[in-house]
């Protein structure tokens, strides 16, 4: 089944508000993914500053910041649970190899110049109070909770994926195809780290963006590449786009007013935001990327 | 009688609902803060009208019997899913599959209907004031898809006995599903549904599709491919 949830904020009016916005939302959620829960967050961009979200797995905050400071100087940590936020001016290139080679027991959860991402097993409401989500204020984020069919419930097989700078994606569905999809972006070099199905095609995002497509020309060819049932957010440093897939067997609904555009697998997760009674609320229709 | 789901658990006010008896006299209720909440008044058998103050999730007003339920905001999957007979209104939008399986009565919709309205609809009279999605009245058996607006594409794919009569555009046509002639008995007919529902629409603009009868029935010609 699946939850899927985000929200753009189209004026600074809840900017404060996301974090307890996205939570409630996530927290409705949790009928439709009780395993595992995530989300990202996307803040304003520091120009200079990379944002690292590592899951430190075993190792204790302290720890990490004893090891990562042999190889980097100049850094910020913050601690959310068992993630840590990890922000410095270095460039992706240096600090992704570091985390590859030097500090294999810690995941990457994602980087980039504002997003700040979490994910975990769990009930999601549990989840959602772990890394405080509710503190947190920014433009626009998107969540997920899991009901785990194709891949086992660990926080590798959690959403949301991203395999590149300031990218994300969170799926409800499964895809058929993956398999072959997976060993032909890995002939291209794209790494993966999950038996997942959704991992596949946020690489197959990642790579066509890399080779210049935009967002919505990308999606637009998942229609055609990918094979299964869908529904997408994929998340970007300005926004979000979302995509069903022909059939639209998976469900989605937005609900649109002067400040805010949010979209969710039901209208339930919504019924907490200001005057959503009053808002434009529609479906979108099957095989159209709408973007925000 | 003021019913508030911010007060009271959905089963608390769905099993008052159920049981309130041809004897009773109170027989108009009021849903409040429904909140998008799943199967809202699912499976209602007497005769009692009730108004639903707000937006609702999956399988509202599901199995209904007898009722008559007037949602004053957008339905969510499954809206009157398998309904007997009685009447169901939605003032706005609904999801997908609405009416499914329906075998009688009248769902009114006064918005649009998302992709697959009216599937293996069994008898129902499903009208739909604005437009309906892809796939509607997809294996549809018996009773009447109305369409005030347009419909997207693969109307009445694999359709049976329904029929479908639309106002506006038709994308596509699905499988075996072909336009028929609206003649005087499909006018007067539909002429009586709009009558009894209080719609004022005439008959004559609409055209009508129905099954080409290829595909369920069986051909002797075919009988060497079993």
């Amino acid at each position: 089944m699946c939850g899927i949830v985000g929200i753009y904020l189209k004026t600074k009016k809840y900017e404060k508000d996301l974090g307890k916005f996205l939570s409630g939302m996530l927290d409705g959620m949790a009928t439709r993914g009780p395993d595992s829960a995530g989300f990202a967050i996307y803040t304003k961009q520091n120009k200079n500053k990379f944002k690292y979200s590592i899951c430190l797995n075993q190792l204790t905050d302290k720890e990490f910041k004893k090891k990562i400071s042999k190889f980097l100087k100049k850094i910020t940590l913050k601690t959310f649970s068992d993630h840590v936020i990890l922000e410095t001016d270095e460039k992706p290139k240096k600090v992704l190899e570091i985390l590859d080679t030097k500090l294999k027991e810690v995941s990457l959860v994602g980087y980039g110049k504002s997003i700040n991402i979490f994910k975990q097993t769990g009930n999601p409401k549990d989840v959602v109070r772990k890394f405080k989500l509710s503190s947190f204020s920014g433009t626009h984020a998107i969540g997920h909770t899991r009901m785990a069919t194709e891949s086992a419930i660990t926080t590798q097989g959690s959403h949301p994926y991203s395999t590149s700078e300031d990218e994300c994606l969170v799926h409800n569905g499964s895809l058929s195809n993956h398999n072959n999809i997976r060993r032909s972006l890995k002939k291209e070099g794209q790494k993966f780290n999950s038996e997942n199905d959704t991992e596949v095609a946020a690489g197959y995002i990642s790579n066509q963006i890399s080779k210049g497509e935009n967002l919505e020309e990308t999606l637009k060819n998942s229609l055609k590449d990918l094979d299964g049932f869908y529904t997408f957010i994929a998340g970007t440093k300005d926004g979000f786009a979302l995509l069903r897939d022909e059939i639209a067997c998976k469900p989605a609904v937005v609900a649109e007013t002067k400040d805010y555009v949010a979209v969710a697998s039901e209208f339930q997760c919504m019924a907490h935001l200001p005057n959503v009674n009053t808002a434009k609320i529609f479906e979108p229709k099957p095989g159209i990327v709408y973007h925000w | 009688m003021n019913l508030d789901l911010n007060k009271k658990k959905l089963r608390e006010i769905n099993q008052l609902l159920q049981n309130v008896g041809r004897e009773k006299n109170n027989r108009s209720f009021q849903i409040l803060n429904p909140q998008g909440q799943h199967a809202i008044c699912a499976g209602l058998k007497d005769d009692i009208e009730v108004s639903i103050k707000g937006h609702t999730g999956y399988y509202c007003a599901g199995m209904n019997k007898n009722a008559s339920i007037t949602v004053h905001g957008n339905v969510g999957t499954g809206v009157a899913e398998n309904m007997m007979s009685g009447k169901v209104i939605i003032k706005g939008n609904a999801s997908q599959s609405a009416g499914a399986t329906g075998h009688g009565g009248s769902l009114i919709i006064e918005g649009d209907a998302s992709s697959r309205c009216g599937i293996s609809m069994k008898g129902i009279n499903i009208i739909v004031k604005g437009s309906v999605g892809h796939m509607s009245a997809f294996m549809a058996q018996k009773g009447n898809l109305i369409i005030l607006g347009d419909a997207d594409a693969d109307l009445g794919d694999s359709i049976y006995e329904a029929k479908i009569f639309v106002k506006g555009k038709v994308k596509s046509l699905g499988s075996d599903c072909i336009e028929k002639k609206m003649d005087d008995k499909n006018i007067k007919e539909l002429n009586k549904i709009f009558k009894d529902l209080n719609i004022s629409e005439d008959a004559k603009k609409f055209k009508r599709y129905g099954s080409a009868r290829n595909l369920y029935n069986f051909k002797i010609d075919n009988v060497s491919s079993y």
